[in-house]
């Protein structure tokens, strides 16, 4: 679980990649991640190359390099977890600095250290790139369920709603005096969190009466249809694709 | 009343909940077209559960309601629901779209609009409210008075036969409870305004029902009733301090 | 807990993607069924029409509520995972969803957890949690007196025991895809450890939660309902306070006895299953390379086996490896964690909140 939730990734901008159909983008980050997960860990100068198509896409869409930068910091646990895999990992072992460091723990520390950070890079630049609400529709586009869409977009449009009930139940905790500090705090804690659910609730049987009342019998009108051309396509599939190339040569070489 | 052109007949209406508790006990009463009447009443006089039965949400008691001669029924919700719009006390509620735009577009398109129609409807809509230029904002960036309005819009951009406003003026400033006061005398649809904002239904409803234990205990000129102190007392309504609803004039006639 | 890209490997991923979308697909159907009967929706609107709204507004919920920290300890604290809480809330099939929905957003929107380990993420932290966590919740309310507290108690046991199985679940993912060859002795003490912490503070903030909930709105708890419609019904009928009549009881102890049997057997068995392979390391080795994937199709049908299979292999481990290697390693993954974790949410905001995992 990451910090920043309540701060949404999305930059505002009209670079040619901010204007792509969202689920050409989806389709190229996730293509994107998949190539680089199955590239052999050996071929590490096609990581390099990953990165540097990655830069290539963060320079077209304008996000600048400390944005990414910082938002890669979400990874740090399984950097922890990456650093302690030389020392814990079985196999045989090297000396390094006077240390003795598993072979197979240094490339399974390097593995994961390069596809995740890719991983998450290529995330930042999807989200980074696209509004929330076109990523519904891109969602939507690419054939997920829609009653999952729905709920995912009832979860965005309401989760600021009930975050901000829940400040407003920490102030009012607050200005009587309490300070959640220990163990025994835990009960008005979890009270708070009670009386937040069945305010979720109740206002998801409000939300649907509202829906009712509109005209609503299970599905969601639709309002929007996202579409691409060939010409959207290819140019946001040029990513994975080029990934692709790469993947291949780490395979050959 | 009563008359071919109704937009609301109700008669006879009574309804208890499934865990037993009655909450109407035989509702008469009928909206003429173009009317606006404000139901007054005191919490728990059952105003919610009147108000969910006029587009169908709830059923099952006993009486009838129709909606322009059109009884509420399974047969004809669709066209019901497309007919009652009913703006809910809680604009949070009633905006689960993403953008304002989205939102206004729901009802309409559930009912079939698609297209350059659609989006006529949703800028007509969203004009009538003064909140043209919010259309792509998302509900929650807009203040309460805003969103208030933008409910409104959602529920006019069905085009309504009448519209049915739960507590509007709940949680305003005074600047937006008087923008939403133009708002509403300046659209042409039959109104019930359902309020405890005894004031605002004298400014702008010229007749009121009292509902009151489940049935409608009076029936008359807004600014008669609240000046009849006993019946006031009699269903706990209480006028705010230092209102006299005998020195206002401003009672508009309707159209 | 959110697993990044490159940490399990391409078929484990591919795999467990399509056992995610499978049990996507299953809950979607059952939360209509789910989100049907509180006492305020009428029979009329129940069914389809409401799952979007309510699941909805519980998936806001949950992702709310993951940013609620519980002190733990001076200066640290934790936060929900809230499976569990779904599960006993809203059910097991709309706890699924509600709880995937919060990965798949996370996933996109944060770039919290990988794109390609949306499957692994799922599996773990929305399926196994609450199929975990319902299950044990409903058998433990069939042995218990029919009473509030004996929901509240289930609520807590669920949730005590959903954080380490999901921990468990995500050792066994990484013995059959795992990109290195750590232990995996380790790799299970390291995430049981850790994460049996972690749930005792999600068991006492879910069970608190759930006793705050039926406290007001008892008809809300879905695990709860079989309970609340059986006062209910004597309630009404008489408007006084029957206490226990003759019939009730009898029933509910003839089930009560099978579902004890049923746990004291499952107990049993998983003793004997894990002497009899702890006598034959090789072979259970042998079987988890050979048939890795039908151990993963078995993961949440058989939740006893698998714990024999960590149990064995960890003892195998620590006589290759020497035991003290292990136990070092494990501290030190501990601590760095937590270290790192403490010292990343020092420096962020207090609206936000790092995981309470440390690994």
């Amino acid at each position: 679980m990451g910090a920043g939730h309540a701060h949404r990734l999305y930059r505002h901008g009209h670079s040619p990649v901010h204007t792509l159909p969202p689920h050409t983008k989806l389709a190229a980050a996730f293509a994107f991640v998949v190539v680089v997960v199955s590239t052999p860990r050996e071929a590490m100068w096609a990581f390099g190359l990953y990165a540097v198509l990655l830069a290539g896409v963060a320079y077209a869409a304008r996000v600048p390099a400390g944005f990414l930068l910082k938002r890669l910091l979400i990874e740090v646990p399984f950097v922890a977890f990456a650093v302690l895999m030389p020392f814990v990992a079985e196999g045989e072992r090297v000396d390094v600095l006077g240390m003795s460091l598993s072979v197979s723990g240094l490339w399974g520390a390097w593995n994961v250290l390069a596809k995740g950070t890719l991983g998450v890079a290529a995330s930042v630049l999807l989200a980074s790139t696209t509004e929330l609400r076109e990523l519904l529709l891109g969602l939507q586009r690419l054939k997920l369920p829609p009653l999952l869409v729905q709920i995912a977009s009832f979860m965005i449009r309401y989760g600021d709603v009930i975050a901000d009930e829940m400040r407003r139940m920490r102030i009012a905790r607050e200005s009587r005096g309490f300070e959640a500090r220990g163990l025994k705090h835990w009960g008005v804690l979890a009270k708070s969190a009670g009386a937040l659910f069945i305010r979720s609730y109740e206002r998801g049987e409000r939300v649907h009466l509202a829906m009712v009342s509109r005209g609503y019998a299970g599905s969601m009108p639709v309002i929007d249809e996202v579409t691409a051309d060939r010409a959207q396509w290819s140019y946001a599939l040029a990513l994975p694709f080029a990934a692709l190339v790469v993947c291949v040569l780490g395979w050959a070489l | 009343m009563g008359s071919v052109t109704a937009s609301l007949e109700v008669s006879g209406l009574a309804f208890a909940y499934p865990d037993g508790h009655q909450a109407l006990f035989g509702v008469d009463f009928a909206v003429a077209r173009g009317e606006r009447v404000a139901l007054l009443g005191p919490n728990g006089a059952g105003k919610t559960t009147l108000v969910l039965h006029l587009n169908g949400i709830l059923t099952g008691g006993t009486g009838t309601v129709k909606v322009a001669g059109l009884p509420v029924g399974k047969q004809h919700m669709a066209e019901i629901r497309r007919k009652v719009g009913i703006v809910f006390q809680d604009p949070d509620d009633q905006l689960f779209m993403p953008t304002v735009r989205e939102d206004v577009a729901f009802g309409p398109a559930a009912a079939g609009l698609r297209g350059p129609q659609l989006e006529e409807r949703v800028d007509q809509a969203l004009e009538r409210v003064g909140m043209a230029e919010f259309k792509d904002r998302p509900p929650h960036h807009l203040s309460f008075g805003q969103r208030r309005r933008v409910a409104v819009a959602t529920v006019l951009a069905m085009e309504p036969e009448i519209l049915v406003l739960d507590e509007p003026s709940s949680n305003l400033d005074p600047a937006s409870r008087r923008e939403l006061a133009d708002i509403l005398r300046s659209l042409d649809v039959t109104v019930l305004m359902v309020t405890h904002d005894l004031p605002y239904a004298l400014e702008l409803c010229p007749r009121a029902l009292i509902l009151s234990e489940g049935t409608i205990a009076a029936d008359g000129g807004t600014g008669e009733l609240l000046s009849d102190d006993t019946l006031m007392r009699a269903h706990r309504l209480e006028l705010p301090f230092g209102f006299d609803p005998r020195s206002v004039t401003a009672v508009t006639t309707p159209r | 807990m959110h697993v990044p890209d490159g940490f399990i490997d391409a078929p484990v991923s591919a795999v467990t993607g399509v056992a995610a979308a499978g049990a996507v697909a299953v809950s979607l159907r059952g939360a209509r069924r789910e989100l049907g009967g509180t006492s305020r929706s009428s029979a009329a609107e129940s069914g389809g029409e409401l799952t979007a709204p309510l699941a909805g507004l519980v998936a806001a919920f949950i992702f709310a509520v993951q940013m609620l920290n519980f002190p733990v300890a001076a200066g640290t604290s934790g936060h929900l995972l809230g499976g569990a809480l779904a599960a006993i809330l809203v059910g097991p099939h709309t706890g699924i969803l509600c709880v995937s929905v919060v990965l798949l957003m996370q996933g996109i929107l944060f770039a919290d957890g990988g794109l390609t380990a949306l499957g692994v993420n799922i599996t773990d932290m929305a399926i196994v949690t609450t199929v975990v966590a319902y299950a044990v919740f409903r058998g433990l309310v069939k042995v218990l007196p029919r009473t509030r507290r004996s929901v509240t108690a289930a609520s807590f046991v669920a949730a005590l025991l959903s954080v380490p199985a999901a921990a468990l679940a995500f050792t066994l993912l990484y013995a059959i895809g795992g990109t290195t060859d750590i232990a995996l002795g380790k790799v299970a003490t390291a995430m049981v450890g850790v994460h049996v912490l972690i749930g005792v503070g999600e068991a006492a903030i879910t069970a608190l939660t759930v006793g705050a909930v039926i406290a007001v709105r008892p008809d809300l708890v879905y695990g709860a309902r079989g309970l609340q419609q059986k006062l209910k019904l004597r309630v009404n009928g008489e408007l006084v306070d029957v206490p226990e009549a003759e019939p009730a009881p009898v029933a509910a102890r003839s089930h009560r006895k099978l579902w004890i049997t049923g746990l004291v057997t499952s107990l049993v068995l998983a003793g004997v299953v894990s002497f009899y392979a702890s006598s034959n390391p090789d072979g259970l080795e042998k079987v988890a390379a050979d048939k890795g994937i039908d151990k993963k199709a078995e993961e949440h049908a058989n939740a006893d086996s698998p714990l024999a299979d960590y149990g064995v292999k960890d003892i195998e481990d620590a006589r290759l490896s020497g035991g003290l290697a292990g136990v070092i390693g494990v501290g030190v993954t501990v601590v760095a964690g937590s270290t790192v974790f403490w010292a990343v949410r020092r420096r962020r905001t207090n609206d936000t909140s790092p995981a309470g995992t440390g690994v």
